[in-house]
């Protein structure tokens, strides 16, 4: 047993319902328990689909456990048939089904329906969502993709995209457009849009484009050693990466491609002046491990952050990424404890995190600027405008995405000159247009956590090394001279520069040597 | 005729609800000292923290022990992984007092025995309390988390002889102090369960007389009754007939006089019907569909219906009560479907069938019906929102009308109103 409050993937099944979501006449019946319905809303509400995913639920109760829940099952299946009259069905069980251990694939093939029924098994202890989209759409490609001729025009398909998906719907948009204008044709996008016979041409095109390997590279795999397709290992995106995904594309067909960049904005955004304050900055980045990679690059190569801290929930992924980390000369986080998470951001200090709905919960709570660049996510981000992830158009995105949190070069200069200015000042508060400040009185704002008596913790902890720092009066009017919102960071700093040098009073010099040895 | 004589339309299929798991998001409020362990699968896990939405972030005061592939294999294993979990939680919560574990479907089904290990952490927790009782889908549907919370504490409360009025059911703070000042004008003060923090719960005896505040605490009712109190049946507090008729069945049973409690109730009445007159403008004389969710159904049917004046087509609850629901059952007048239980599908059929003004539902349901131009109010809001009692009337009617306004508001952008006239 683990004790969770908060995890960044559900159950398998719902990486099921994913796939089933994100196609078209295709039909899901899940032996589940009641309740186990909730997941529909992800889809109604944070996806804020107009129709009910297609998934139907045998819904038994306590009452029916004595009773027949295969003889259930066989109904559900049976109605589900005739109601929705798909081109073809996956039937599977959840965490509780799996525990009564009916067999959904045994006797669903006993109904003989007219359609492929494709079983599947999805370990619920064992597994989570990922796992469940990647084996479910792999099972659906194994059963229905047929040997058939290969398009005469060089073509792919796209593999990844799925319901409740990050930006999936505009990163699948995007990828088609750039590929259809160097001429490849896209022959299927799937699971996201596809239908049952839709997959079963997929080995027409030349080779796929793995969008998201979380949820199709088992796919891929198969397609590639089934029907000779080979298949890009590079996620487009960012710059570089979308550079070098068209040379890995080209390197495929053998087509000399050249990329229209007119509409991509990053590289000089990024070189213009107005972004040399973001030089530097420390970015702590954590997600799935696809997102979580490319994002770092971003951050690295076509932003000039430093990346302070680099993880993943998804172990699937952990080798690659802890690659990178070591590359990137950080310790890679592999974990899907949020607490851990949220311990090691606290450690690195970051200045911005790039992360998922959890992260940017953790950056409110330390008062750090954040940005979502990952599933899991809130409804916010299913966002009614264009906004892809890949491409030269998901590059541009990234920039935005990835410069709104932080407080403008400009405007921290302008706080750092006029930081003696009334409007600047604690009793003005963090707005000019009427907000109070929320600032404590003068002369306990800055002692929080006030080491009463110097040297006592110290003394009572005994083997510990650690010294406690006292902050003498002028050092204290100094600090109080730093905007309200960085004086936090400044106070840390300092205390942790006395510490390493064994300082245990804090004068106004030994604010400005730290300010010194951590300028740059 | 009312609808207590009607035929109950019994239907078995698949419900789209939530399980039992649901209620600690709001029963966790109600008792700030205590921690709700779900024993679960990761299913549990992410169902908590959709229907949470943001609250997980708090410090919540809810988890789940996730049962990994490992606490399968043997059952004697799982007790002791239970134990170094519930210790490492207190230790990291040292104000926890209240600590109840709560069965899922897997933990049931696997038999695990959440009430002896509650017994077994109780007797070695000398601070905190430790309860069992089960969320299951399997066995409770939404707010029926809250009943079977509710009447797990009941065997524990103290006993008492004293004459005393009990009000069950957790209500939010705001309304629960409107409640107490109504019944203190009468000259009554009720101790209400749940109490709050560790050691505030009510006692409980044959002197006691108790009165429910919402619909669904069937077995909490039974659990009273064990321990010698008694029911006072009434219509549920919502609206201002709701909340007159609860209250007068109160007063009834306790002797007060009828002077004072026209006094008492005279001006807050008065301001209810006027706020519902003002808030239900938009849904006299409208058509509304009540899909299964909370067994708040039947009593929020019958404000709708007598003091907003819609017209009723199907009023559906996932479980019909006739010693609970009765006396609401009673005020609605012959018409609409009653149904119990749920076939999602063939209820679907129905509703699309009647095409009502208003399609109270789910989450699952609401987005999609819109999507087919059905005006929907989803259900959830009314058991999270204050809505009981009389200054909550008026909020309560809103609640109803205004996707109805919202819909007349875009006419000629929303979709649906542009379906219709394609039509």
């Amino acid at each position: 047993m683990k004790l969770a409050m908060w995890t960044y993937e559900g159950p398998p099944h719902v990486g099921a319902m994913r796939v089933a979501t994100g196609m078209r006449g295709l039909h899901y019946v899940l032996h589940a328990p009641q309740g186990d319905t909730y997941a529909d809303l992800l889809f109604t509400m944070i996806e804020r689909r107009g129709e009910r995913p297609p998934v139907t639920y045998t819904t038994f109760q306590a009452q029916d456990l004595g009773a027949d829940t295969a003889t259930l099952f066989k109904d559900a299946a049976r109605v589900a048939y005739e109601r929705h009259r798909p081109e073809a069905m996956i039937v599977g069980a959840s965490c509780t089904a799996e525990l009564i251990q009916d067999d959904p694939g045994g006797l669903a093939a006993a109904l003989d329906l007219p359609v492929p029924v494709i079983p599947l098994e999805l370990p619920s202890y064992q597994r989570k969502e990922n796992f469940g989209a990647d084996e479910t759409f792999y099972r659906i490609v194994r059963a229905l993709a047929a040997p058939c001729e290969r398009t005469a025009q060089a073509s792919c398909n796209l593999l990844g995209p799925t319901g409740l998906g990050f930006r999936h719907r505009d990163d699948a948009e995007e990828i088609c457009a750039l590929l259809e204008g160097l001429g490849i044709a896209v022959n299927v996008v799937a699971p996201m849009g596809a239908s049952p016979s839709d997959v079963a041409r997929l080995p027409a095109a030349h080779f796929n484009v793995l969008m998201y390997p979380e949820t199709a590279e088992a796919a891929a795999r198969y397609l590639e050693k089934e029907h000779g397709q080979p298949f890009t290992r590079t996620v487009p995106i960012g710059v570089d990466a979308t550079r070098g995904f068209l040379a890995e594309v080209a390197g495929i067909t053998g087509l000399a491609l050249q990329a229209d960049e007119s509409r991509l904005r990053l590289p000089w955004w990024s070189a213009s002046v107005d972004s040399t304050y973001l030089t530097g900055k420390r970015v702590f980045v954590f997600g799935d491990a696809t997102h979580a990679m490319a994002a770092a690059r971003v951050a690295r190569d076509e932003m000039g952050f430093e990346v302070c801290g680099l993880g993943c929930y998804n172990r699937e992924y952990a080798r690659p990424l802890r690659a990178l980390a070591g590359e990137m000369g950080v310790e890679a986080l592999v974990t899907d404890d949020h607490l851990e998470v949220e311990a090691a951001i606290e450690a690195a200090a970051p200045e911005l995190i790039l992360g998922t709905q959890m992260e940017r919960h953790v950056g409110k709570r330390l008062g750090v600027a954040t940005a979502v660049i990952s599933a899991p996510v809130h409804v916010q981000d299913f966002p009614a405008r264009h906004s892809p992830l890949m491409g030269h158009e998901g590059a541009n995105v990234l920039f935005d995405t990835l410069v709104h949190p932080l407080v403008m070069g400009l405007e921290d200069h302008l706080l750092h000159m006029f930081r003696g200015d009334f409007e600047f000042s604690d009793e003005a508060g963090p707005s000019h247009h009427g907000a109070t400040s929320t600032v404590p009185e003068r002369p306990g704002d800055l002692r929080a956590a006030p080491p009463a008596q110097p040297g006592a913790e110290a003394a009572a902890a005994g083997g510990s090394t650690r010294l406690e720092v006292v902050w003498l009066p002028d050092a204290e009017d100094e600090l109080r001279k730093i905007p309200f919102f960085v004086r936090g960071k400044a106070r840390r700093n300092t205390e942790g520069f006395a510490q390493e040098r064994g300082i245990a009073r804090i004068d106004r010099e030994t604010l400005y040597e730290a300010k010194a040895h951590f300028a740059r | 005729m009312s609808l207590i004589a009607a035929p109950i339309l019994r239907e078995r299929g698949q419900r789209e609800v939530f399980c039992g798991l649901t209620s600690i998001v709001w029963l966790h409020r109600k008792m700030p000292d205590a921690f709700f362990l779900v024993v679960g699968s990761r299913t549990c896990a992410h169902l908590l923290q959709s229907a949470a939405g943001v609250m997980i972030f708090a410090e919540p005061r809810f988890g789940t022990c996730i049962l990994e592939e490992g606490d399968l294999a043997g059952l004697k294993d799982a007790n002791e992984e239970l134990d170094r979990e519930v210790a490492r939680l207190l230790a990291r919560r040292p104000d926890i007092r209240q600590l109840f574990l709560v069965g899922s479907c897997p933990s049931e089904v696997i038999k695990l025995d959440l009430a002896k290990a509650a017994e077994r952490l109780d007797g070695s927790n000398p601070d905190v309390r430790v309860l069992n009782y089960s969320g299951s889908g399997i066995e409770t549907t939404f707010t029926e988390g809250e009943d079977a919370c509710l009447a797990a504490m009941v065997p524990g409360l103290e006993r008492t002889e004293r004459r005393q009025l009990l009000v069950a059911g957790a209500l939010p703070d705001a309304v629960e102090d409107e409640m107490r000042r109504l019944l203190g004008g009468l000259g009554i003060e009720p101790v209400v369960l749940p109490g709050g923090r560790a050691g505030a719960h009510p006692a409980v005896g044959p002197g006691t007389a108790f009165a429910l505040a919402q619909p669904f605490l069937a077995e909490t009712h039974d659990a009273l009754v064990r321990r010698g109190a008694r029911h006072l049946p009434a219509p549920f507090p919502f609206g201002e007939e709701g909340t007159t008729l609860w209250l007068r069945a109160v007063a009834e049973a306790f002797g007060v006089d009828e002077a004072l409690f026209d006094a008492v109730t005279a001006a807050p009445r008065a301001r209810a019907r006027r706020a519902v007159a003002q808030a239900a403008e938009a849904l006299r004389g409208r058509r509304v569909f009540l899909f299964p969710d909370s067994q708040l159904e039947i009593p929020l049917g019958r404000f709708l219906v007598r003091e907003c004046g819609m017209e009723a087509v199907e009023i559906a609850s996932p479980y019909v009560h006739r010693g609970i629901h009765g006396p609401d059952l009673d005020l609605i007048p012959e018409g609409p479907v009653l149904a119990e239980g749920q076939d999602v599908d063939a209820q679907l059929a129905r509703a699309r069938g009647a095409r009502a003004d208003l399609t109270v539902c789910g989450l699952g349901l609401a987005n999609p019906l819109e999507a087919e131009g059905l005006t929907t109010k989803w259900a959830i809001e009314l058991v999270f929102s204050p809505v009981h009692f009389y200054e909550q009337a008026g909020d309560l009617a809103g609640l109803f009308s205004r996707p109805l306004r919202r819909r007349a508001a875009l006419r000629g952008l929303h979709p649906n109103v542009r379906l219709e006239a394609a039509e």
